[in-house]
Parts: C-alpha cells; structure tokens; sequence
C-alpha cells in the first residue's frame, strides 16, 4: 500500500505506511435492510481520502462504525492499529469528526463551543485555551469570535463545526460531507484548509457526492454503492484503469450512433443516456474528425471532455447519481 | 463528569412552589387551624421544597433532554470524542440532580428565612433533595426515551406530575384521610416517599422502618428505571 501525497517521493523511501483505516467484510444491518454489506477498506497515513457515492449509499453508516458508535453486525475494523470494537474511546481520543449536520450549540459563541469541545475530550485550560486561538487563527473564524453561533452564517458554521474536531489534534479528521450547501468560494475555502492539514501530516477521510471536488481534491477515492465499495485507488488511474481518459458525448439516438461510430477501429467503451450518446475513449480528436466525416447531420452537437469520476461511477453502477439517490 | 456549559434556564419552575407556598399557606391557611398537628404553612413546608426538586430534575430530563437526542444532536457529537452513551447518561443524571438541589435548595433557604424550617434538623432534608432529584431524574428519563414525539411531555407533567403534586402528602396527611387500604395503594407514588422523608427532617417522628422503606424505594426504583433508559439511550445513539 502506497503513501499518499509527497511523502513518497522524498529519499529515503519511507518504510511501508501503515493504513490508518483497515476495515474487513464489515457488515450493518438495520432490521431487514443491509446499509453495509460486506465492505472492505484501506485507508494509507497521510492521505486525503473520499469516500465517494450516492445518498444512500451506506457512506455515514461507515464512518459511524470508523469511530466506533454504531457497532458492525459483522466484520473487523482497525483504526490507528487499535480494534475499534475494543478500544471505541481510546480511537476517539485521536480522532475529529465533522458530523453532517453542524450540532454546534447556538447559544454559545465560537469560542464557547471549543472550550465545550475541549472538555468532552478532556483538555486542561492551560493547554485548550492557546489550541483555540489556534484554530480560530487557522480557520479564519477571529472577526466573530465572541458571536453566537445562531447568528453565523452558514460557511462559518461549517469552519466552526471543523475547528470543533480539530480541537485535540486528531491524527486522523472524518469529514461526513463537509461543502454539502455551501457555496463555491466557501467550498473551496474548505478544501484548501483540509489540504493544509493533509500536508501537515493529518489523515483525511472525506464523504462527498461531489465527484468533481473528489477527483481534484482527493490523493485515493473508494466508490460505494449499495453498502460495499467497489472500486477503490487514485481518481486518473481509476479513470484511465475502468474506462478512459477522453469522453466524447453525441446528440444522437442508439441507431444513430451505432451508424456514426460503425469503422472506427480504437476500442471505445459507450453508454446511451437517452438521446445522448457517451463514449470514452484515450484519442476523442481521432473520433471527432472520424464523425464529422460521415455525418449527415452537419451541425450535430458533440461535447468532447476529460472522463471523469461520475463517468466511472455511471460505468460501474449503470445508474446515475440523481436517479439513485 | 464533564462540564456543563449551558446556561442556567431562568428558573420558572422554581416559583412555582413559591407560589403555592404564598397562596395556599398563607391564603387558605388563614381558614385552615391546624393540619397534622402544625400550623397549615408549616405543613405545607417540606412537601414543597420535595416538590421543587421534583420540578428541578424533571424539566430537565423530559424537554431538555429530548431536545439534545432528536433535534440539537447534542449527543451525536458528543459521541464523536472519547465520550460514551454511559458518561451522557451519567452526566444528565448528575445535572438533573443538581438542578434539585439548586430549585430545592433555593427554596429551602426562604423556608429558613421565614422561620418555617427549624434549624438544624430540618438540614437532613438536602440530601432527600438529592434523592428526589435521582429519582425523578430517572422517571424522566425512562419516559423521555420512549417517546415519539415531544408533545407527549405534557402527559408526564398533567397526567403524572400534577396528580402526584395534589396527592402525595404534601397538602394533607394521606393517613388522616385515606382508608388502610387506598393507604397501602398510596405507597406506589413516588413522590410520597422524598416528602415522608423531608417531613421526618423537618417535624421529626422519623419511624426507622419507615425510612428504610422510604430509602429503598427510592434507590430501586431509580436504579431499575435508569437500567432501563440506559439501554434505550445505548440503543438509540448507537445505531
């Protein structure tokens, strides 16, 4: 297993890297519906990873069972080492997770909410006071300090409920869909603050179902549907690995499309979406010109564009996002 | 266990046996001679700081409570530090008991002020404060951890607290009024026993048996309720 991010490429070679998340077929049942089936994971050190899938998929069931608060129905999960099953509260201690829904107290100031956060993990005043300068410093939270939460907006929020799990420096921080209702600028503002932490060391488990922001975000994504993941490894070479690096997509029926590519020798792998035909392929310059030779429609509309991870999932899953949700 | 920040609710429900106190002691017992062999406000004394207490743990663990498991997710945070089901359940029980102690204590030194609780003796009646407060924490609990919904707490409050407030020995002696039989019926209410016991600090007559009797009600009672909420909360924040 391979270390994520620049780590790797500075001599001398680390020694293998620990995973920091090794789950075996870890199973969750809720009376007859399995949210987890059978799911397996590898989580490297120092790595940024996505979780990625649709709602539903069994993404924060997962993360629940990481942390050690809903207990598997079956299967083993290790984290830091440590069987989570038998130490839930030592794990926790070296751990931060941001919750979906920011569970801040809206009475309380910022400042408040982290000298809470502290306490539950125990921290002195001596040593919690100078941590949350730190991060209200760190995420850029000083001009409402002293604020109650109810009258923050909702980027704040959302840097608060982060600070909140970076309180005592967890060695590994659960994000359970971090930029879901935030706006660009914010999220982006978010992501460049997790990439701060990974570079400093800081294993990173991030839920989205924004594939794009896990495609450039992310150093390994896994793709869970149904409860289990399944494909797992770093976005282009998943890309490259299942489908391929250029998709084309045409404004033309299957017949259609099935005329359009008929003597194109490059092996392509194709999807039709209604009236929209999908293919991926490494060369889409050679298939355009391939195309616009034989078509017969002469403004025909075709959308030439990097592969991406939705592609990858579409491919594996032959469901899009919105329709499974 | 661990430090609560929230910030002390105004205390409402502390004024309500204040109130009762003002109106009923002062107001009908000008009418009324003598109850249970004492002028009627001195009657009324211990009953109420019970009382207190009673109202102290028990907004507490029904609204506040509930509110922290179905809609602030309080506890799902919690969960994500190294804090377990067991510590949220034992810190509630020590702040709803607290919450007793201050209603009740807060009542208790008007009581002293208006000469209405001889000093010392009537000092044992902190610790029934404690004791009100455990076991009302419990009911609570075991309450609020079934429900569905939250508009069902003011069942707890009409349907159980209230009668329990109106029956309980606290405005007239049970055993002046009631046959042997709805007597031994009358030992089920669970507010009966903390305001036996504050009555016996406050007046004296403490009969040994009768305290034992008291004390263990009280203790198996919360510890078997509190069995039971711990499950439901384990349950319900770990799935």
């Amino acid at each position: 297993m391979a270390a994520c991010g620049d780590a790797a490429m500075i001599s001398p070679p680390p020694p293998a890297p620990k995973g920091i998340i090794r789950a075996r077929g870890v199973s969750k049942r809720f009376g007859d519906r399995m949210a987890v089936d059978g799911l397996d994971l590898d989580v490297p050190a120092g790595c940024c990873f996505g979780l990625l899938g649709p709602n539903g998929a069994g993404k924060t069931t997962t993360l629940r069972m990481l942390y050690g608060v809903t207990r598997p129905t079956s299967g083993r999960i290790e984290v830091f080492g440590l069987d989570v099953a038998t130490h839930s509260r030592t794990v926790r201690a070296r751990l931060g997770v941001t919750l979906q829904e920011s569970v801040l107290i809206e009475a309380l100031t910022p400042v408040e909410n982290l000298m809470v956060f502290g306490r539950y993990h125990l921290m002195r005043d001596a040593e919690l006071r100078p941590r949350i300068d730190e991060l209200i410093d760190f995420l850029q939270l000083g001009s409402h300090r002293d604020v109650p939460v109810r009258n923050l907006s909702g980027g704040f929020k959302r840097r608060l409920a982060v600070a909140l799990s970076l309180v005592a420096r967890p060695q590994l921080l659960i994000l359970d869909e971090p930029t879901t209702g935030l706006d660009p600028a914010v999220r982006l503002a978010l992501w460049t603050k997790v990439r701060e932490l990974r570079d400093h060391g800081t294993t990173v488990l991030v839920t989205t179902h924004y594939m794009d922001e896990a495609e450039r975000l992310c150093d390994r994504v896994a793709i869970m549907a149904a409860g289990a993941v399944l494909v797992e490894g770093e976005p282009r070479e998943l890309i490259s690995r299942l489908l391929a690096r250029d998709t084309v997509e045409i404004e033309a029926s299957e017949q259609e499309a099935a005329q359009l590519l008929s003597g194109y020798e490059e092996s392509t792998n194709r999807m039709q979406a209604g009236n929209r035909a999908v293919v991926h392929l490494e060369d889409a310059a050679a298939l355009v010109s391939h195309i616009r030779g034989r078509d017969s429609v002469a403004d025909r509309r075709l959308i030439v564009r990097p592969t991406n991870l939705e592609d990858v999932f579409l491919h594996l899953t032959g469901m899009t996002l919105e329709a499974s949700a | 266990m661990y430090a609560r920040t929230w910030k002390l609710n105004l205390l409402p429900n502390f004024f309500e046996p204040v109130f009762y106190l003002a109106s009923v002691g002062i107001g009908v017992g000008a009418y009324v001679q003598q109850m249970g062999g004492l002028r009627y406000v001195e009657f009324l004394a211990p009953g109420l700081v019970c009382v207190a207490a009673m109202n102290g743990a028990s907004f507490e663990v029904t609204y506040n409570v509930f509110i922290r498991l179905a809609f602030e997710k309080t506890y799902d945070a919690m969960l994500t530090t190294p804090i377990e089901p067991d510590d949220v359940l034992v810190g509630e029980v020590t702040w709803a008991i607290t919450r007793s102690m201050i209603y009740g204590g807060c009542f208790y030194t008007i009581l002293v002020a208006a000469s209405l609780a001889p000093l010392p003796a009537s000092l044992l009646v902190v610790p029934v404060l404690a004791l009100a407060g455990l076991l009302f924490a419990a009911l609570g609990l075991a309450f609020c951890v079934r429900l569905p919904a939250i508009d069902f707490f003011s069942y707890y409050f009409t349907m159980f607290l209230t009668p329990l407030f109106l029956f309980s020995d606290v405005f007239f002696p049970l055993k002046e009024r009631l046959s042997p039989a709805w007597l031994t019926v009358a030992e089920v209410l669970p507010l009966l026993h903390p305001v036996r016991l504050a009555r016996a600090a406050f007046h004296g007559g403490a009969e040994p048996l009768r305290v034992a009797w008291d004390l263990t009600y009280i203790l198996v009672l919360s510890a078997l309720l509190l069995l039971y909420a711990r499950g439901r909360i384990r349950r319900r924040l770990t799935n």
